[in-house]
């Protein structure tokens, strides 16, 4: 069974935050929810292991339910 | 002729008619300092120590109300420490460690600043900022005791400025009416909105956040701990985020974000603020109202912040949102910065270049905080509708997940900059050494002998060799570093070892006259140590 790290993990939190705000800028909604999915999408196939998929889409769903 | 813009907390140098007024040619001073504040005063302080004659205008008599700035950072208490003043700032602050997050009516997770040992002080005070600045004061009236060539000139308002290659000519109205006189150097300490800034013409750019903020301070006998609390859209409904913070004397901050669309004259309205604390509080908490205020931000600064014979200093030089305490602990880091280069140019140790080596590092520091604080305040006041659910779902996941608890920004607080390849540090050659004490970072206190470490470094160049040998003196060029040797035997903690040595056995360290380290060697090297220091000093 892999788990799901759901201790801090990325680098720089910061940075990363500013970063993904400021790819939202001037989009409207619909272009800003298309940009999440596209995101969403690319992330996933860097995971790729199907389990922690499952796990992180319950935990999306659920905060505090993930498993 | 004089209306006074505020009142006074401490009305500490009353006008006083100077000789200058009377003298048939301008008199001239090597320097003048415009504006009173913390950063004026503690410029002064810091030239004045070194022995620099230098004079504070200001347009009032004393120490404005309100307590504005509340949190003072280690590093700023340490610049305070090395001019003699940072003690009775600890003694009457609050020391906090514990912060928590509240989203809505839950609370989302809690924070220790986990306070790291061996330092002389904490991570941060809280303290009105009228008693900061009394504080400096004071030790100015100890250090004219001392001789200290320093003072300070209530209701004296520049009125304006001729500035010329060598020296700057200044239009003075007193109560007594006008008078001019003349500065080698003008610093310009004279707060956000700097008349000097417009005198001159020059630009201060960034943005501007189109959102309100309430401050209340409240006196009241309350169980509340000592801990900052932040609410994400309280569900009390007092604002779209709001902030509790323990000042002395009873007294608490509470900061409501009111939005950018308020009637100013309604909201700063007593029975208006009422509303708002007792929604926060419960209707049966008693508590007296101490100031208010509503103030709007905005994260700006100058190009440059030295113009030739001018040199910009604080708020006037750069502004930054509150979030993140970087207004005045980085002003006072100006000071720290400036005071040294400006003697050694002064006393013609140093080219006047020297000070070009200001702005880069202030800049460089500025630019720092003015992102850090730009991040805070785009997390705490979401400007669109995807950044304002992105925010939240930070939240709902920090609530359950540790992983997102580092996301949440309610303000990253201060912590000053390391000067990374600038122009004045040396050679970064000590094999095994700590990233912590690499060449541009301020160095970090530890214990030495029964005492600390910081309160013997600084105010001059000095040699510190841990474990290594190195001569007691060097003098290069008119300027002299002394030696500070440390053995293991002063260090029976090994933590000044963890933080200076590393993986290394011995060290010898160039520290700056700011405490920053400007070179580091395994040993003592005489040629190297030479280059090093005139390095430090901008020739070559």
């Amino acid at each position: 069974m892999s788990t799901l790290n759901l201790k801090p993990n990325i680098e720089d939190p910061d940075g990363f935050y500013a970063d993904l705000i400021g790819a939202h800028e001037g989009l409207s909604d619909a272009e800003s929810a298309a940009l999440n999915a596209r995101l969403v999408l690319l992330f996933a196939n860097h995971i790729g292991d199907r389990d922690i998929l499952r796990k992180a889409i319950k935990a999306a769903s659920n905060p505090g339910k993930e498993t | 002729m004089f209306q006074d813009r505020y009142s006074l907390a401490f009305k500490l140098y009353p006008y006083k008619r100077s000789a200058d007024q009377d003298a048939d040619t301008p008199v001239r001073h090597p320097v003048v300092v415009m504006g009173g504040g913390p950063i004026g005063v503690a410029t002064a302080l810091d030239l004045g120590l070194q022995g620099i004659p230098v004079v504070v205008l200001d347009d009032h008599e004393g120490i404005g109300m309100g307590s504005r700035a509340i949190c003072f950072s280690k590093r700023c208490l340490e610049v305070a420490d090395r001019y003699g003043c940072g003690e009775p700032m600890l003694e009457k602050g609050v020391v906090w460690n514990l912060g928590k997050v509240f989203h809505e009516d839950r609370k989302v997770f809690e924070f220790n600043l986990l306070p790291e040992e061996g330092h002389k002080y904490p991570a941060f005070i809280n303290l009105q900022q009228p008693y900061f600045e009394k504080f400096i004061v004071d030790r100015v009236r100890e250090a004219q005791a001392d001789g200290a060539p320093i003072e300070l000139r209530g209701k004296n308002r520049v009125d304006s400025i001729d500035v010329r290659d060598d020296h700057v000519v200044l239009r003075v109205m007193t109560p007594d009416g006008a008078y001019t006189l003349e500065a080698d150097w003008l610093i310009g300490c004279d707060g956000a909105n700097s008349p000097l800034r417009s005198m001159l013409g020059l630009d201060f750019t960034g943005r501007v956040f189109k959102d309100s903020f309430l401050i209340a301070d409240i006196r009241m006998k309350a169980e509340f701990p000592t801990e900052r609390w932040f609410w994400f859209e309280p569900s009390h409904g007092s604002g779209a985020s709001t902030l509790l913070h323990k000042q002395p004397d009873d007294t608490w901050r509470i900061d409501f974000q009111i939005g950018w669309d308020v009637d100013r004259a309604e909201e700063i309205k007593e029975e208006n603020i009422r509303r708002r604390l007792d929604a926060m509080l419960g209707p049966d908490i008693e508590y007296e109202m101490v100031w208010s205020s509503i103030y709007t931000f905005q994260c700006k600064r100058m190009d440059r912040f030295r113009h030739g014979r001018v040199i910009f200093a604080g708020d006037a030089a750069h502004q930054v949102s509150p979030f993140g305490a970087r207004g005045a602990n980085s002003g006072m880091q100006d000071v720290d910065n400036l005071g040294w280069k400006l003697s050694l140019v002064i006393t013609g140790k140093a080219p006047e270049s020297l000070l070009d080596s200001y702005d880069e590092e202030r800049i460089h520091g500025a630019d720092e905080n003015i992102l850090n604080s730009t991040r805070s305040t785009d997390f705490i006041t979401p400007k669109s509708a995807i950044s304002h659910i992105f925010r939240n779902a930070v939240l709902d996941l920090a609530e359950h997940y540790e992983f997102a608890r580092p996301l949440v920004n309610s303000g990253r607080l201060s912590l000053p900059c390391t000067y990374d390849g600038l122009s004045l540090n040396g050679p970064d050659a000590l094999p095994g050494g700590p990233s912590r004490t690499r060449v541009g970072s301020p160095c970090p206190d530890a214990p030495v002998g029964d005492g600390f470490l910081l309160p013997r470094l600084g105010n001059d160049f000095q040699i510190l060799t841990i474990g290594a040998e190195a001569p007691e003196m060097l003098e290069e060029d008119g300027v002299t570093a002394r030696r500070f040797a440390i053995s293991a035997s002063d260090d029976p903690t090994g933590v000044l070892a963890e933080r200076y040595l590393g993986d290394a056995s011995a060290a010898v360290y160039l520290i700056r006259p700011d405490q920053h380290v400007a070179a580091r060697w395994p040993a003592f090297d005489e040629t190297a140590m030479r280059t090093a220091l005139r390095k430090a000093c901008g020739k070559d």
